[in-house]
């Protein structure tokens, strides 16, 4: 399959007067043309730095992209200048954020702010533009679209404006969409709409879309393949499959623990014990170890290789790595 | 609109009302009259006086009479300057402190505003901290200090400019500058703050992930916000900028509405004093209309317009 995306041991700092936070710390993941991937984690794990790191847009300072490569269409997003990540973003890559009441402009109307990215990129007659427009209020399902490009954003409802959100970003026709938590900040009939709104879309337009979220619900709803992050780092990747049902890395499992289920009666939910380590100076080995029930000393020394389980699904954890599994069977038989 | 228009109108009519009330009970009960220090008339010629100008008649019927004058825009003969009605003295003062007022609101909003986006944009930087160092020094400075320091400095000592007078566009510098300091000192920061803000919001983030110019991400999405509390003072900095008018005129020896103002009170000249109370009051009730207009339109969430059924 062809690879539409490819992170690359990417590193985002900042400087703070506290020091410098490693919000990412060398993380590697590849996205499949007219795949969903979704990146999950908890708040704080470096998800959304991740995704504006691909679109360049950590503010710099005190951000800055400290290592790695961003791979899109062959082209590093790192090496290229600002003008041509301009020419790239909302044509090439677009995205989509997280609340839909701060992301629409209040003192511009939809149309302008909906036709705006087309005719920066598109020389286009403002008759073309509004017929697109139109076009793409009707592709995210919203009533009467002529009299609607005229209003403004208080006068639509919030899943009213994630779906003008959702036409911005898809104008250009992009071939990538990020979407960060895109429905979190809606309440969840309107969540499931959302979500089939962007089935809908990548049947039609057949976008590759990253999911950025911390809703498991979400996760299994519409993604394909999963990356698992925690504390700047992706500890597992896997299809859908490997990720619901062989979760390895225990952060995994205790994520899939912690999640509410409907098919299983008086099951208790079992949070994570424990918090997130401190990213201004992370540990030297697995981030997870202090609050993983299997730790050994390794962890906390060392942070484990990626291990391939299968040919989609791989870990970055002591307990599947052949040396730790050693040390494993060295520690029952004593 | 038009609801809203007359409702406001119906507003702006009252408070001219009240402002003519106090400004009437204010002067009436200030000591002495405009006859006082006519040393060579006699009491039969001052109640003479009194009598045509109508200062002998109780004080009802002449407040009932400065209604009249102000309802038909009469406001009579001068009593100190006997050759002139009191819409003469207006006629050719008020165009001079007009344009003098005008000018330096210009000046100010527009290099309030750039002065404010530079040190937004520079955050914690050189041009930031100049500035807001201008800024500073702008506000602590009053503008009859700072008048005269320029006159000292640019007219007298480099004679760059006139020292005083008001006949070519040069000189106006001095007196401008003087008044709009201030007011644009005090832009420039809330330019500034409100802009640091903005461009922390999700919708500039959005903007530039639609792939916009810098240029276009500040002047369509950032400035219209930012710009909204500077709207909110303008009808404040108005009022200042119009009374700053009299000082600086004093200042310049310029022939505008203030000179006739300040002298009406000294001498109880009790129709100019009317007439430009008036006159002035309306005008700033006016303009703080046009700001809440302005208001609306820069916010949409602003509703001038009263819809039925809405």
């Amino acid at each position: 399959m062809e690879k539409i995306l490819d992170v690359k041991d990417l590193h985002v700092t900042f400087s703070t007067y506290g020091g410098t936070v490693q919000a990412v710390r060398g993380v590697n993941f590849h996205l499949n043309k007219g795949e969903t991937l979704a990146i999950v984690g908890e708040s704080g794990c470096g998800k959304s730095v991740t995704s504006n790191a691909i679109m360049r847009l950590i503010p710099n300072p005190p951000g800055k992209i400290a290592d790695g490569k961003i791979m899109f269409k062959g082209k590093d997003l790192t090496k290229v200048s600002e003008k041509k990540m301009r020419s790239i973003r909302g044509v090439d890559i677009s995205m989509i954020f997280q609340d839909p009441m701060t992301a629409l402009n209040p003192t511009l109307t939809i149309g302008t702010q909906l036709m705006e990215g087309l005719r920066q990129h598109q020389q286009v007659s403002r008759e073309k533009a509004k017929k697109r427009a139109l076009e793409m209020m009707d592709l995210v399902g919203i009533p009467n679209p002529e009299e609607r490009l005229k209003q403004y954003p208080h006068q639509f409802s919030g899943g009213m404006r994630q779906r003008i959100v959702i036409a911005i970003a898809l104008i250009c026709e992009p071939e990538l969409l990020i979407a960060d938590e895109p429905t979190t900040a809606l309440d969840v009939t309107i969540q499931a709409q959302i979500l089939e709104l962007f089935e809908k879309i990548q049947d039609i337009t057949g976008v590759s879309i990253i999911l950025i979220t911390h809703d498991l619900g979400v996760v299994a709803k519409i993604a394909d393949r999963i990356a698992v992050m925690y504390a700047g780092k992706i500890v597992e990747t896997g299809t859908k499959r490997d990720i619901f049902y062989n979760p390895e890395h225990p952060y995994t499992k205790g994520l899939l623990k912690s999640v509410p289920r409907l098919d299983v009666q008086g099951e208790k939910l079992i949070p994570i014990d424990g918090t997130p380590p401190d990213l201004f100076s992370p540990p030297k080995g697995c981030p997870f170890a202090p609050r993983c029930p299997f730790a050994m000393e390794v962890c906390n020394k060392m942070y484990p290789d990626a291990v391939e389980l299968n040919e989609s699904h791989q870990v970055n954890c002591w307990l599947q790595d052949e040396r730790g599994k050693k040390l494993l069977a060295m520690k029952a038989t004593n | 609109m038009l609801r809203y228009m007359l409702k406001r109108l119906l507003i702006m009519v009252i408070t001219l009302w009240i402002i003519v009330t106090l400004t009437f009970v204010l002067m009436v009960s200030i000591p002495g009259s405009p006859f006082n220090s006519d040393q060579t008339s006699n009491e039969i010629v001052q109640a003479n006086l009194e009598r045509h100008y109508n200062l002998d008649k109780p004080y009802h019927i002449q407040y009932l009479l400065y209604l009249k004058s102000i309802a038909t825009l009469e406001f009579g003969p001068s009593i100190k300057q006997p050759n002139q009605t009191v819409n003469d003295l207006l006629g050719r003062g008020f165009p001079i402190s007009f344009e003098l007022g005008i000018v330096t609101i210009i000046v100010a909003v527009v290099s309030g505003i750039i002065l404010g986006i530079l040190a937004a944009l520079r955050h914690n930087g050189i041009i930031d901290y100049m500035a807001m160092g201008i800024a500073v020094l702008g506000i602590s400075i009053p503008n009859f200090i700072l008048a005269t320091l320029l006159i000292q400095q640019l007219a007298v000592n480099l004679e760059w400019f006139p020292v005083a007078t008001w006949s070519s566009p040069k000189h106006m510098v001095l007196p401008v500058l003087a008044l709009a300091t201030g007011p644009m000192a005090i832009i420039a920061r809330l330019t500034r703050s409100t802009m640091l803000e903005v461009l922390t919001q999700d919708y500039i983030k959005m903007a530039r992930a639609k792939g916009l110019t810098p240029w276009k991400v500040i002047m369509k999405h950032a400035l219209r916000n930012a710009l909204m509390p500077v709207v909110t003072i303008m009808g404040t900095l108005l009022a200042g900028i119009l009374t700053g008018t009299f000082v600086i005129e004093q200042i310049f020896a310029i022939p505008g509405m203030g000179k006739y103002f300040v002298e009406s009170i000294n001498h109880r000249d009790y129709p100019v004093i009317m007439g430009t109370t008036v006159f002035y009051s309306a005008f700033l009730i006016i303009m703080l209309f046009l700001v809440d207009i302005a208001y609306g339109i820069l916010d949409p969430r602003i509703k001038v317009n009263n819809k039925e059924g809405e």
